[in-house]
């Protein structure tokens, strides 16, 4: 008899699967994450689930201004993570969207601070020019390193994010208002220079529209184009494309302009759109939340309107939680983070299944 | 001028300890080639859970005088390396048995854990209903600050180098082993061979799955410890949400400032930790906005690092080859 252990499962990758059975098995983690987050709430309150649940809706839903904020937030973060997918598409962990986007926010700021004394339709052009490049920017230099010398990436854009941070924090210094607050304040509250205009009498409507226009950009960009051929071939192997003679430096810094441009498109709009000031906390963590809802949206555009509105739709519910029982606004980042975990964590029943192992013994009688 | 120094290499080496718990933590980690981007949280959960530790055993005690220092340490401790053990655990099992993608389940464990963190911080005293206006645990900080008795009576070298609590030199001590370990031993030799290449290691008959967990649990634990060392030493016992601030972030930026090397981490924690109090000592007079760009330098010193490491493409200096990558048998 042989004494060799046999685990009771193996482990199999499995072929195509239909797309509804993988959007079942997603369905299916989502529903357990919010029964366990209900669990942990109900422990935590002592309240009744069903209550806990009414209030996540009625934090998204509970009125015309939450419903906005709501597709206001899922536009950001959807920008920012739209911004990060040709990168990952093309295996480039670009978790720096958070830099590239104070970059451009903060270039947007300086136009509205420093040309305040002119008219509008010169000062929002150049936010547009100089936020977009402050973000390309940010975004190429790491691309430069890895392409050139191949610095690891993932650490390079990661550290970009915090000198982009401190960079912010010295110019809300700078040009803080009031004097000694070390704030920057709402800029230009009188003139209004430099603010966007507002559609429909919302000023997020104008967000919400252009990055719908990106998202649809973006899915033709990544699907139809020849550069978006060359981001997967690059992404696939680095060698095919060698092969097949395509410039694997030049992708790799043109696809991070692009990332780190529409990176900055997001700080623009935050800052000309809606919050009209400068902070360092003002991408509030898209960038480490985009890389979430890029990958769980499989790097599809389409996908990721939907991966993007249940995060946000999801945490905007654990904050409403948070603030009708009376508890740390943290609470929303607890269930955040399981719900992250169960979606995370059943991407393996997608691509793998378990299989039960034959014994050999069975076989030798 | 001496005075200056004397006052500011303490300071320099008691903010320096938290990352080098947490480098030493990801360092070990790393050399498995598991990119544990979570760190940060596990560092916020190893703080967190060592405090509601102290926090459950300060209730059960009849009077803050009733407290015996060696429970006072050894709790908060044990809870402390639980908490982070099982972050540990779950990153493992989501990346590791699951085949999860690494920076995402890192990021995902850095929200959940800065969560956790700042809840339990925050409502911890209003859920239990104990009577204390905010999270104060100075009893049990004291026992943690415990210095020995002839430090202060040794003048400069006793200030210097004796007058830490013990937290600090177990840092160093740990640091020390686990460069020991994986340069020196077998054990280290199968971590690293691990990291470099999963497949020629497990043809070699090593057990790629226990490495990697092995490694990045006794990592956690490691970096836990960091978090705890930050509220019981650095901050009195005092939780104050989001305090902690982004020390985890420069734990890892240390990893890469020491290319890999803990024996080295233990000063350049110190340097970093230098560096990051660095805009306190520098006269800018009444301009705030300078001292925001001193806080800036660990992060662009650890860019520079990063970019010559690669220029230099030396072969000891690179990261762990298959950093960041699952390791599936069947793929090839």
């Amino acid at each position: 008899m042989s004494k060799t252990k046999e685990p009771l499962f193996h482990i199999v990758k499995r072929g195509e699967m239909p797309w509804y059975f993988s959007w079942c098995i997603r369905a299916a983690a989502i529903v357990l994450a919010l029964i366990c987050c209900g669990l942990i709430t109900t422990l935590v309150t002592s309240e009744n689930p069903i209550q806990i649940y009414a209030t996540i809706i009625d934090g998204s839903f509970g009125s015309g201004r939450k419903f906005m904020v709501l597709l206001q937030n899922t536009a950001m973060l959807l920008c920012v993570a739209l911004a990060l997918t040709p990168a990952f598409k093309m295996r480039f962990w670009n978790i720096g969207g958070e830099g590239q986007a104070l970059a451009g926010a903060l270039a947007s700021a300086a136009c509205m601070i420093l040309m305040k004394d002119m008219p509008n339709w010169i000062v929002i052009p150049c936010m547009v020019v100089t936020s977009l490049l402050a973000g390309a920017v940010w975004g190429a230099i790491p691309a430069f390193f890895k392409a050139k010398f191949g610095t690891n990436e993932t650490l390079f854009t990661l550290m970009m994010n915090y000198v982009a941070i401190q960079l912010v924090a010295y110019f809300s210094v700078v040009w803080e208002n009031p004097k000694g607050s070390g704030n920057v304040g709402v800029i230009n509250p009188n003139t209004h220079i430099g603010w966007f205009p507002d559609l429909f009498g919302s000023k997020y409507a104008l967000n919400i529209i252009i990055v719908v226009i990106v998202t649809v950009g973006m899915y033709i960009y990544l699907n139809y184009s020849k550069h978006g051929y060359e981001i997967s071939v690059v992404g696939e192997s680095e060698r095919t494309a060698r092969y097949i003679g395509i410039k694997v430096e030049k992708v790799i810094i043109r696809t991070m302009l692009i990332s780190g441009a529409i990176c900055g498109l997001a700080g623009l709009l935050l800052v000309g759109g809606t919050n009209h000031t400068i902070n360092s906390a003002i991408v509030d963590n898209r960038g480490f939340t985009a890389v979430m809802v890029s990958w769980l949206g499989k790097f599809n555009p389409i996908w990721m309107v939907l991966t993007s509105f249940l995060l946000v739709f999801l945490s905007r519910g654990a904050g409403e939680i948070a603030t009708d029982f009376g508890l740390n606004s943290s609470f929303g980042d607890i269930l955040t983070g399981v719900i992250l975990f169960f979606i995370i964590g059943c991407e393996f029943f997608i691509n793998y299944k378990l299989s039960l192992t034959k014994s050999l013994k069975k076989e030798e009688k | 001028m001496f005075e200056a120094i004397l006052s500011f290499l303490p300071r320099a080496i008691a903010q320096g300890t938290p990352l080098l718990y947490g480098s030493t933590g990801e360092i070990v980690t790393q050399k498995s080639g598991n990119m544990n981007l979570g760190i940060p949280g596990v560092m916020y959960v190893g703080g967190i859970c060592g405090v509601i530790g102290a926090f459950v055993y300060e209730q059960s005690l009849p009077s803050p005088d009733a407290i015996v220092p060696a429970l006072a340490v050894l709790i908060p401790t044990l809870f402390c390396l639980m908490g982070s053990l099982l972050m540990g655990l779950l990153f493992c099992f989501l990346t590791v048995t699951l085949r999860a993608n690494q920076n995402v389940t890192g990021l995902a464990m850095t929200t959940f854990g800065v969560g956790f963190g700042n809840f339990f911080g925050g409502s911890l005293v209003k859920i239990s209903g104990a009577d204390m206006p905010f999270l104060a645990l100075s009893a049990t900080s004291n026992c943690f600050k415990k210095t020995l008795p002839f430090a202060e009576k040794l003048g400069v070298f006793g200030d210097l180098v004796l007058n830490y609590s013990f937290l600090m030199y177990l840092a160093v001590a740990v640091a020390l082993i686990a460069s020991f370990i994986i340069n020196r031993t077998r054990t280290g030799l199968h971590l690293r061979a691990v990291g470099e290449n999963p497949s020629t290691a497990d043809s070699a008959g090593i057990d790629v799955n226990r490495y990697k967990y092995l490694s990045t649990c006794i990592g956690c634990m490691v970096a836990g410890l960091g978090g705890l060392y930050y509220v019981m030493d650095y901050a009195s016992g005092i939780w104050a949400n989001d305090a902690f601030g982004d020390r985890g972030w420069l734990a890892i930026a240390l990893v890469i400032f020491t290319v890999w090397r803990p024996n080295v981490g233990v000063l350049a924690s110190f340097f970093f930790g230098g560096l990051y109090i660095l805009h306190m000592y520098i006269p800018s007079g009444m301009n705030l906005a300078v001292k925001e760009l001193y806080k800036m330098l660990p992060y662009v010193v650890t860019i520079i690092v990063l970019i010559i490491s690669s220029l230099r493409n030396q072969r000891d200096k690179q990261p762990p080859q298959s950093l960041g990558l699952p390791y599936f048998r069947e793929d090839r």
